[in-house]
């Protein structure tokens, strides 16, 4: 299985941002001027808020990992609603698809601390204190998984295969059981493991997204990010220990009870009738599917589907579409409306730009971003280095490649601050230069996407083209150039794509590093990001956050989208 | 069985009147597909559809099911004007269309749903349909555990189970093996002709000509680009048909009579085409394999044929479909090999020099051809002899094709010239780069 989590502007066909996409930046960049505002004046109302004391005894930590697990199904929960709601609006709608997918793809590319800007907002809505933070947590959790899986849900609502489509024309059904009946399970599998690949995500984010400070105002919530934040402040290499423990278990009871029972029957949704039974085995979906109680579940829900499915109106012949005018005229005033929206957001850009941002500020911030691009291109070269190789090697070995799969997986869940410990004590006594060895942090989670995808790759080699290889006596490098290196190549540069943009957004917190009372800093726009928000400083996180946007979206487009397509075209078989 | 005769006593079921599809080319211009169809649809009648893919066809019978939508004419169903998916038209598909999460009842009983059929009753009609069609047993398989044929059943079950009026086909049967679509027609004439099926009339799409010889009544037969109706054929032999009836063959050869009774025009703007560049490189292409060629070419000119062949015995020799035949005897007729007229292939004094040779001369005049006869290869030659670098990129070509036709044509006329080119070594192509060019890698 191939994962998919390419980012919109790999795929999309234009190769020039067109002005949706500039109209999408404008929003992004007015939505989190506002959102900055906004906290400036509520910062001073809520400063002192009381952090809720974390507690480093082993034992603390089960009802904690029950809390971080619960605030990520929550999430988990709201990312589905939103993927169902703004997916299905994009593809069912011209005039909201021109605008909602180039903002989905800048939205990806937002890391998780611009968010943040989010967290006195959320505060101010509810009174309790607690609501407030915990809602804060569930929504910057929200923001590291629901793109890509809005984005998803999307590309398969548009790629629904034509017959299937004229069937559910041809036999009236309504929206909503169209929806069920066709659209959702369609989208299934590529949704399902989109969403295992945002809890990793989520993991990854957990320190991030629990302990949040944006300047003087500080959120601890109850939780194992909390808690490996405090194990980091107090050297304490035992909780440490601890901490990766309870992360390992919950992960794999998720991995269990939640993702593969989700994969085994998504094989089920797969529309290639032909390929036959799958190997994905999960005994928690047999158990499930034999269990009586949770058979009723089952038929209760499906009855609430069907009364949804309520049958069409009579059917009158209603007039299927207004007039060809009447359409255009309707198209002006949204695009009139959209323009406004845009001048708008341009007046109020140049506005926070004149006001609060010096020019040189500017310049030294895109700098900043050169030097994280140039590490994320080093460390993603490095990375294929080694992976690819050892990628194909195992993906040629099914029965390796079974138990490697999941090992990668649970990796990638794991947040780079666990690594914090080693990674500084060995730069401090060493003496090395943070700007360099800081760097392999931001790789930490995000380099097994390209194993995944090479193992993946190196499984769907042909058995054919191996005999063929063989046969020939093709060894060595010559079988590494021809046959190993290009199969795996379009599953690579999948993989590289996913990796370099999470490397990105792995910056806020590979770029800074904190053992105790000694904190690393390295150059880069990550830790720019960083230090504004510790700081609270508004416009900052703003300029940052823009900023970084900007780069990964272009890289996707300049480098990427190029790059894919051309794998796409040339390796495929068919 | 009907009898087309009472039938013209009924009210008619459907009717279609100057039925026109176009789509907007990127000049402006409009693209035909399909042309001032006219068709009326009685009780009782099975009317086939038959033409090469590019007829429009498929295209009239969606805008029949409400679909699609005509540029021009109107679809009247029952009377009223069809505009939008109508109730009491249902719809069998080529790829069967099931939906692979939903088991074989529930596939069934989809249409049921829609229409809010409550529970016991859906369940019953479900059942008996798919007792009717030979499913029984199968009910709780998912599609991709059954055989394509047992696929297609399904596909019918479903359709009959909302008891329409009007059944449209789609190719039903050009998806599965030759015995099983056999076994398929049959069951589903005999269901037909015991009025055991809840339909009043069939409208069937085909590009198989014994299939329409074997299930309609009526078979209005489609030219290509643009699709019309050149003939119309009605079919009074008695059910069951047999294919080695003396009566049904000569209805067959009839059709192909038919279908190759009009030359192109645009093979006549390539026979002119030094004298009219501007025309000629905007012949349509259809791509035929260099293989096919040869082999219909060594075919026609071996023994019992010696140069001169019936096509319907071709096609039943070749097991080819005339969707490959046609286009094969079309390019060959283009390159001035072979000659096509009233239903026979019969090779030209060049297409016979063609099979005495070997390959290398075989390729050699297969080039002299190419770029006598085919002016967009004459075209593509002339650029790179012209330019220093002999090299032109594709898009080069592909932007001067899409002035005379849509993408989708552009992209397969190109592939069609790669591939002939190729062959004659006239010039190559980097598919990398996408660069034609007079380099040989030899």
């Amino acid at each position: 299985m191939r994962l998919e989590r390419v980012p919109i502007s790999v795929l999309t066909t234009r190769y020039v941002p067109g002005w949706w996409d500039v109209l999408a930046f404008l929003l992004v960049f007015v939505f989190f001027i506002y959102a900055a505002q906004a906290a400036h004046g509520l910062s001073g109302s809520l400063a002192g808020l009381e952090a809720t004391p974390i507690s480093l005894q082993p034992s603390a930590l089960v009802g904690y990992s029950a809390r971080t697990a619960l605030r990520m199904l929550i999430a988990m929960v709201a990312s589905l609603v939103f993927t169902f709601t703004y997916a299905t609006l994009a593809a069912k709608s011209r005039r909201a698809e021109v605008i909602l997918v180039p903002l989905l793809d800048f939205l990806q590319s937002v890391p998780i601390l611009g968010f943040s800007l989010t967290l006195l907002f959320f505060l101010r809505l509810t009174p309790g204190r607690v609501a407030g933070a915990e809602m804060a947590a569930i929504f910057l959790i929200f923001t590291s998984q629901a793109w890509n899986m809005a984005f998803s849900f999307y590309h398969s609502l548009r790629s629904i295969p034509d017959e299937l489509v004229e069937v559910a024309r041809n036999f009236q059904l309504s929206p909503w059981m169209r929806f069920w009946r066709l659209e959702v399970p369609f989208g299934m599998p590529a949704l399902i493991w989109n969403m295992m690949m945002s809890m990793s995500g989520g993991w990854f984010f957990v320190t991030v997204s629990e302990a949040i400070t944006v300047g003087n105002t500080t959120i601890t919530l109850p939780g194992v990010g909390s808690y490996i934040m405090l194990a980091i402040q107090h050297k304490d290499l035992a909780a440490i220990g601890w901490a990766i423990l309870a992360m390992l278990i919950v992960i794999i009871i998720f991995d269990q009870l939640l993702f593969r029972p989700l994969v085994a029957s998504a094989d089920w949704f797969r529309l290639e009738q032909e390929s036959g039974f799958t190997s994905t085995h999960s005994w928690a979906l047999t158990m499930m599917r034999r269990s009586r109680l949770l058979q009723l579940v089952a038929a209760a829900f499906a009855a609430l589907l069907h009364a949804g499915m309520k049958p069409r109106m009579a059917v009158a012949s209603v007039p299927r579409r207004s007039s060809a005018r009447r359409t255009r005229q309707l198209d002006y005033l949204w695009y009139a409306l959209l323009l406004l929206v845009g001048l708008g957001a341009l007046w109020r850009i140049a506005g926070f730009v004149m006001g609060a941002v010096r020019l040189g500020e500017i310049g030294y911030v895109i700098v900043l971003g050169f030097i994280t691009l140039l590490r994320v291109a080093v460390l993603i070269a490095l990375a294929s280095l080694i992976w690819v190789p050892i990628g194909v090697w195992i993906g040629m070995r099914p029965r390796v490649a079974n138990i490697a799969q999941p090992i990668a997986q649970i990796l990638a869940a794991f947040p780079a601050n666990l690594l914090f410990p080693i990674v500084v004590s060995a730069v401090v006594m060493l003496k090395l230069a943070p700007d360099i060895w800081l760097s392999p942090l931001m790789i930490l989670g995000t380099q097994w996407y390209i194993l995944f995808n090479v193992i993946a790759g190196a499984s769907a080699i042909a058995p054919d083209l191996r005999y063929a290889g063989e046969n020939l006596g093709v060894r060595g490098w010559l079988w590494w150039r021809r046959v190993g290196l290009p199969a795996v190549f379009p599953f690579y540069i999948t993989g590289a794509i996913t990796a370099s943009g999470g490397s990105w957004n792995a910056s806020i917190v590979a770029e800074v590093a904190t053992w105790g009372s000694q904190t690393l800093t390295a150059h880069g726009l990550g830790a720019y990001i960083s230090q504004a928000t510790a700081a609270g400083d508004f416009q900052r996180i703003v300029l940052g956050t823009v900023v970084l946007s900007l780069f990964v979206v272009t890289l996707n487009r300049v480098f990427w989208r190029p790059l894919y397509a051309r794998a796409e075209r040339k390796f495929r078989i068919s | 069985m009907s009898a087309p005769a009472a039938a013209l006593n009924l009210a008619p079921l459907l009717e279609v009147r100057n039925c026109c599809k176009s789509f907007r080319k990127p000049d402006g211009d409009d693209l035909v597909v399909l042309e001032n169809v006219n068709l009326t649809l009685r009780p009782g009648e099975i009317v086939g559809l038959l033409g090469r893919s590019g007829s429009g066809k498929s295209t009239l019978l969606r805008a029949i099911a409400g679909l699609d939508e005509p540029t021009g004419g109107v679809v009247d169903y029952l009377g009223k004007p069809v505009s939008g998916p109508a109730p009491g038209i249902a719809m069998v598909f080529q790829s069967f269309a099931l939906f692979p999460w939903l088991t074989v009842l529930e596939n069934v009983q989809l249409g049921l749903e829609a229409l809010g059929v409550p529970e016991p009753e859906m369940r019953k009609r479900s059942l008996q349909a798919i007792d009717l069609i030979g499913l029984d047993g199968f009910e709780s398989a998912y599609p991709r555990e059954l055989s394509g044929g047992m696929r297609q059943r399904v596909g019918f079950a479903r359709a009959l189970v909302v008891h329409p009026n009007l059944l449209l086909m789609d190719e039903p049967f050009s998806a599965l093996d030759v015995l099983t679509a056999e076994t398929l027609r049959n069951d589903f004439l005999d269901l037909w002709g015991e009025g055991q099926l809840p339909i009043k009339a069939v409208l069937l799409v085909t590009h198989n000509i014994e299939e329409a010889v074997q299930m309609c009544d009526r078979m209005l037969i489609f030219s290509i680009h643009p699709g019309r109706v050149v003939s119309e054929l009605s079919v009074d032999l008695p059910h069951p048909r047999h294919s080695e009836d003396p009566r049904f063959r000569a209805l067959v050869d009839r059709v192909y009579v038919e279908m190759t009774a009009k030359p192109r025009t645009e093979h006549r703007a390539g026979a002119k085409g030094e004298r009219f560049v501007g025309t000629g490189i905007g012949t349509r292409l259809t791509h035929v394999s260099s293989n096919v060629l040869q082999g219909l070419l060594e075919a026609v000119s071996e023994p019992p044929y010696n140069g001169k062949a019936d096509l319907p015995v071709i096609a039943q020799e070749g097991r080819l479909e005339v969707d490959d035949l046609f286009p094969a005897a079309e390019a060959l007729q283009l390159l001035r090999f072979v000659e096509v007229e009233r239903g026979d292939i019969r090779l030209t004094e060049a297409g016979l020099e063609f099979t005495r040779l070997d390959t290398d001369d075989r390729k050699k005049l297969f080039a002299r051809h190419l770029i006598t006869y085919v002016p967009l290869a004459a075209h593509v030659r002339r650029v790179l002899d012209e330019r220093a670098s002999h090299a032109a990129p594709r898009s080069r070509f592909f932007d001067e094709l899409e002035d005379y036709m849509n993408e989708d044509a552009a992209e397969e006329t190109l592939r069609t010239i790669v591939s002939w080119g190729r062959y004659g070594e006239v010039f190559a192509y980097d598919d990398h780069r996408q660069v034609f060019s007079l380099e040989n890698p030899a």
